[in-house]
Order: C-alpha cells, then structure tokens, then sequence
C-alpha cells in the first residue's frame, strides 16, 4: 500500500504532438494518500482509462513522473510496480478453476503453496465464492467472473494500488448495486489504494472518499461527494453531476452585480476581476418555487418519484427546479427563487465568486 | 391454437434433392456395387460381404491403411506447431499484416496437380532446383523416383509446404480476437511468456484449431492429387496411400466390387475419426 504521486504528468499517442490539441493528458499533478479510496470521473474519451494504465504501467508517459512512496516507478513494467487491475469485461483464465485463477498471482510469484491456500481462501471468503472454488471458470456468470478478476488483484497483501476500470459495465444493474456495495466493504477490510475509474457518478460519488472530476485531458475538480455537488469549480462539474445538472444561465454583468434576463440575481459573494463569457450557475435542488422572485412559466413537470422536475421559462432560458410536495400546473405562472448562498458566477466555464464576501 | 400443415416440406424438399443427387445416390451405387461382382455389360453376380471380408484381412490393404496413418500423423505432427509458431510471430496490427496475410494464402491459391508437377520438377536430381542441389552441392544422393525415403520427404515437405498456412491463418484469426485486457492483466499478474501461451492464447485458439486440425486431418488423409502427380505411389508401394490405392484397384485392375468396398471402409474411418475427435475436443465446451 502506498502513497501515489503523480507530478507533470502529461500523455500523446502522437509520438510529435504539435499542440495542446494532441494530447490525452494536458497536464495532470496529483496526489492520492496511502489507504484512500478514489474515483476518476469524466465522459468517455476523457483521458481517464490513459491516466489509469500510466499509473499502472502499460503505458508510458510522454512527459512527468510517478511516485509510489516517492520512489519513481515511471519507468517500471505492471509486473514490478506491485498494482493490480480489474478491467471493464472480465479477464479469468478459462481453463483453470476458480481457485486456481485466484492463485495464480500468486503462484507466478513463487508464493509456497500453504500461504496460497491461506490467502486464496481467505479473499474467496470476503467475495463469497467459496462454494465455487472448484468449479471452472469459463461457465461463470458475469457477475461471478468480475468477482474472481477483482479477486485476483486483491489476493496479494503487498499491492500498492487496485485499480479499476469501469468494472460494472457488463453487469445486470440488480447485481451492479450488489457489487459497488461489495467493493466498499472489501476497501473497508484489505485498506489498500483504491482508484476507480468511470463515466457513471453515481458509481463514482458511492465509492469514493475523493472524486477526480476529468474533461479533455484536464483535471477539473478534486474534492468529496459533497464538495463536488454543493460547490462545483467547472460548470462542467455542475453539469456531469447531479441529476439534472446544474443549471448553467447566461448573464450579464453591470457594476459588479449579476443579472439574469434583466434580473438582479444575488450571488454567494463578491466577482472576482477577470473577463471571459460570465453565466450563472445554480442546482436545481436550490431554486425554489413561490410568490416572489423572477416570474416563469412553467414548461414541463416530470415526476421522478420521490420528487418532481419542474422545467420553467424565464424569458426564453428555461430554468429546472427540484420540488417536493405539490407540483404547479402546466403552463401557470410562478416565480423563482435562487438561494442566494448556493448560486455563483462562473467565467468561461470557471468558479468567478468568492463564497462569504 | 396452432396451425398444422405441411407446407414445411417445400422448404426441405429442395435441399433434400440436392444432398440426394449430390451424396445419397452416388453412395447408394457404390453400396450396390460393394456386395456384387462385375464383369461390365450391367451383368451383377450377388457377392454379399465377401468383398469386405477380403479386404479387412488383406495385407495390402493394412499397408497401405499403415502409410495413410503415418503419413497423416507426420503432417499434423509438423504443421500444427509449425503453424501455431508462424500465426504467434505475425504482427498483430500495421502495414505488414496484409503482406503477411497474402503471403500465407498463396500455397493454398494453387491448383493441387499444379503444386504436384512443381514438386516434381522442383525434385528432379539433375534439372531440378532442389534436386540438383542436394545431390551436386551437398553431395546426398536423393532422388524420389528410386529412394522411398526420399520420396516420402519430398511429398512430407510439399505438404507443409502447401498447407501450413490454413493452420496459421486460422490460429491467427483466433489470436487477434483476444482482447488486449487479457496480455494486460497476465502482466499485471505477473504471468511469464509460456503462461500466456498456455493460459490464454491456446485455450482462446482451441476452437479454431479444432477445425484447422480437422480439416488437416480430412485432407490429408485423402491425398491423391499431389502424390500421384509426384511419384504415382512409388517407388514400389512406397507412397501408395489408400486413395492411390482405391484408384489402382478401381481403375487399374477394374476390380469395381473390391473397390466399392474399400471406398465405404475408408469413409468409414475418416468420419469415425474425424467424429471422435471432434467429440473430444469439444466435449467440455457443452458442460
């Protein structure tokens, strides 16, 4: 188990990558302390899965170095970097039993026998497999088999790192829960580093201590479940996270003051200077419904369940709310509201107000 | 409520006249003649199983089932690895994929007695590429048409020669659809280079090389072009296989009873053959 240091860390497949443009990786610095659990968040084609197989070794960086305990490891293979990975679609060794295929880590590293047999049961036990050790693996189900691959990264007591890669994308959503669920447990017992990579927040924001938010090639925010969703640095965080997302307004700016379709909107604190494309931005759940405030009409009202999206129109910019309890009619008039502490101003897509000023 | 007709037959009935005309006849007559003696003329004497009898115990027909067998075994023996070997070193992606892949395919695109006549040119000890050399340069006295040895190397060669590449491109086909998670994983497992082959790329090759070695199998134990062509089943009985075999009786001798006979009792072993390995091979697959 280890501390994980990533510092300059920058990635092209172009072997002369001519500008920013050409790179998966722009400029990634990062630190992530020994025993955490973590998820990288982002689309696809964020640079994520690149960011996790450099940290694993399958893939050398362009520019920057790793560190595991301020030891360089950037120029190591996977096999002497001590990390384990669990991949999108299961890897298990067909031929073998399922006892053997969590053995083999192990066995390749010359482990005697008795400390295999402690150490398989023991992981076996934790995943609930036992009963199926002796079975062959090839006629696992899905689930099963993702079972036995994260077995297999978690059956060394020496690793510095378990990864995974979007691990829950081939199994049925009933079992996914099951597994995430599984997964936090195992972290709770074996305490190792754990990074965890996907596109699905939900995944993201229950598993780990610490989220890495990615767009582009470019880390947009570092911070808690609850960081992330009360206060997001990027619109784009606003926007991935959440369900709806944040809403994202356009504004103008008059004598340090926000307005939205000719509006006063009170923000959390003073704008900071700075130029570049302003716009509001507020979740949801913190717009509010009354008598008082911009008026709207209401566009559109989804029950979801345990509450309700409603879709109004401010001039031509429709604004969502999340409300519980009684749902306006269709096409009524209402007014909004913003609470004032949870709505800021971002510049070019960045935070631009200072919380409590 | 279902329907009940019998529309179905129409859609069988085509296919059944085909494997009719094209299977079920022509073996049909060949069963008619296995239990008759003729002398031509349509004049039929009723022999019953006399034929099969005969053959089963001739030893003509154990040597030449002995050739067929070893020749068999020796082909496989070579061009299985040989192709396995050849598919592992192939470039998994780039500009050299389709030279190599066109490369491999160019044995297989020639017509059988052509590979047979450029054998046997190839092989002759005094105009000859390779026959010239071997007896002028390396001074080893080889010549097919007099030393059986040497013809069985030569047709063993050409055989590889012709056909190593269908075991290759078939294995290579089953190695690129591995996905790169599991080279990535053996890594990360700490797996050496031997433990990938027999962990991974074997057992995701199984299948295709199930029917690489059978189709090998299927072929080869029906050689006749090729032999016949190079050395005619000599020197002596030397390379008679058993297709050289059946058309020497058959043709030769006109024996057409005998023949008929033995043509069902080679049948008979390529499909029990191929049957029970196939069986095998594919056996834990249905578990």
């Amino acid at each position: 188990m280890a501390k994980i240091t990533l510092s300059d860390l920058k990635h092209s497949y172009d072997p002369n990558p001519k500008g920013p443009a050409d790179y998966a990786l722009k400029e990634i610095d990062l630190e992530w302390s020994d025993g955490g659990a973590y998820a990288l968040l982002g689309p696809s084609g964020c640079g994520k899965s690149t960011l996790l197989n450099i940290i694993s070794g399958l893939l050398t960086p362009s520019n920057g170095r790793i560190l595991f305990d301020d030891k360089d490891v950037t120029a190591l293979p996977p096999n002497q970097r001590n990390i384990a990975q669990v991949f999108q679609f299961p890897v298990i060794y067909d031929t073998m039993s399922v006892y053997d295929n969590l053995a083999f880590p192990l066995r390749n590293r010359g482990v005697d026998e008795a400390t295999v047999n402690t150490r398989v049961m023991a992981i076996a036990e934790m995943l609930e497999v036992t009963d199926m050790m002796g079975k062959k693996a090839a006629g696992l189900s899905p689930d099963n088999k993702q079972k036995i691959s994260m077995g297999r990264g978690l059956v060394r007591d020496d690793v510095n790192v378990v990864m995974f890669d979007e691990p829950l994308t081939v199994i049925d959503p009933h079992l996914k829960w099951k597994l995430r669920s599984k997964l936090k447990e195992l972290h709770q017992k074996v305490r190792a580093t754990m990074i965890y990579v996907t596109h699905d927040q939900t995944e993201a924001l229950t598993f780990a201590d610490q989220v890495v938010v990615m767009q582009e090639g470019e880390i947009v925010q570092i911070g808690t479940p609850v960081e992330l969703f009360e206060r997001p640095a990027h619109t784009f965080v606003g926007h991935f996270i959440g369900s709806p997302g944040m809403n994202v307004l356009p504004c103008e700016l008059r004598e340090g003051a926000a307005f939205f379709e000719d509006n006063l909107i009170t923000l959390e604190g003073a704008i900071e200077q700075g130029s570049g494309a302003a716009e509001i931005g507020v979740r949801p759940e913190f717009v509010k419904l009354g008598d008082a405030g911009l008026p709207a009409i209401v566009h559109k009202v989804s029950d979801v369940g345990r509450h309700a999206v409603v879709e109004a129109k401010v001039g031509d910019t429709s604004v969502k709310a999340v409300i519980e309890g009684e749902v306006p009619m269709q096409g009524s008039a209402t007014h909004l509201s913003f609470d004032p502490t949870k709505t800021r101003l971002y510049r070019d897509g960045w935070i631009a107000t200072r919380a409590g000023t | 409520m279902k329907t009940q007709n019998q529309r179905a037959w129409f859609f069988v009935l085509p296919v059944l006249l085909l494997v009719a005309f094209n299977a079920l006849i022509p073996m049909m007559t060949v069963v008619n003649y296995s239990v008759q003696e003729t002398f031509g003329n349509n004049v039929f004497f009723w022999e019953g199983v006399r034929w099969f009898e005969e053959l089963l115990n001739s030893e003509r027909f154990h040597a030449a089932l002995g050739r067929q067998f070893l020749f068999t075994g020796i082909i496989l023996a070579i061009e299985v690895p040989l192709g396995i070997a050849i598919a592992l070193a192939m470039p998994r992606s780039g500009p050299w994929v389709p030279v190599c892949l066109v490369l491999m395919a160019l044995p297989m695109l020639i017509p059988w007695n052509v590979v047979g006549a450029m054998w046997n040119i190839f092989a002759l000890p005094d105009i000859g590429l390779l026959g010239y050399f071997m007896n002028t340069t390396l001074g080893i006295d080889y010549d097919m048409t007099q030393n059986p040895f040497a013809a069985w190397a030569t047709i063993i060669t050409m055989d590889v020669w012709h056909w190593t590449s269908l075991v290759v491109l078939l294995s290579y086909a089953g190695l690129v659809s591995i996905p790169d998670a599991y080279y990535q994983a053996a890594k990360i497992d700490g797996a050496s280079n031997w433990s990938v082959f027999r962990y991974i790329q074997l057992p995701k090759m199984k299948q295709v090389l199930t029917i690489a070695i059978l189709l090998r199998f299927m072929d080869s134990f029906n050689i006749y072009t090729e032999v016949f062509v190079m050395t005619g089943g000599g020197p002596g009985n030397s390379t008679t296989f058993l297709s050289i075999d059946l058309v020497k009786i058959a043709l030769g001798q006109f024996d057409l009873g005998p023949a008929a006979a033995m043509s069902l009792i080679y049948f008979a072993i390529t499909l029990l053959v191929s049957w029970l390995f196939y069986t095998l091979m594919t056996k834990d697959d249905a578990k």
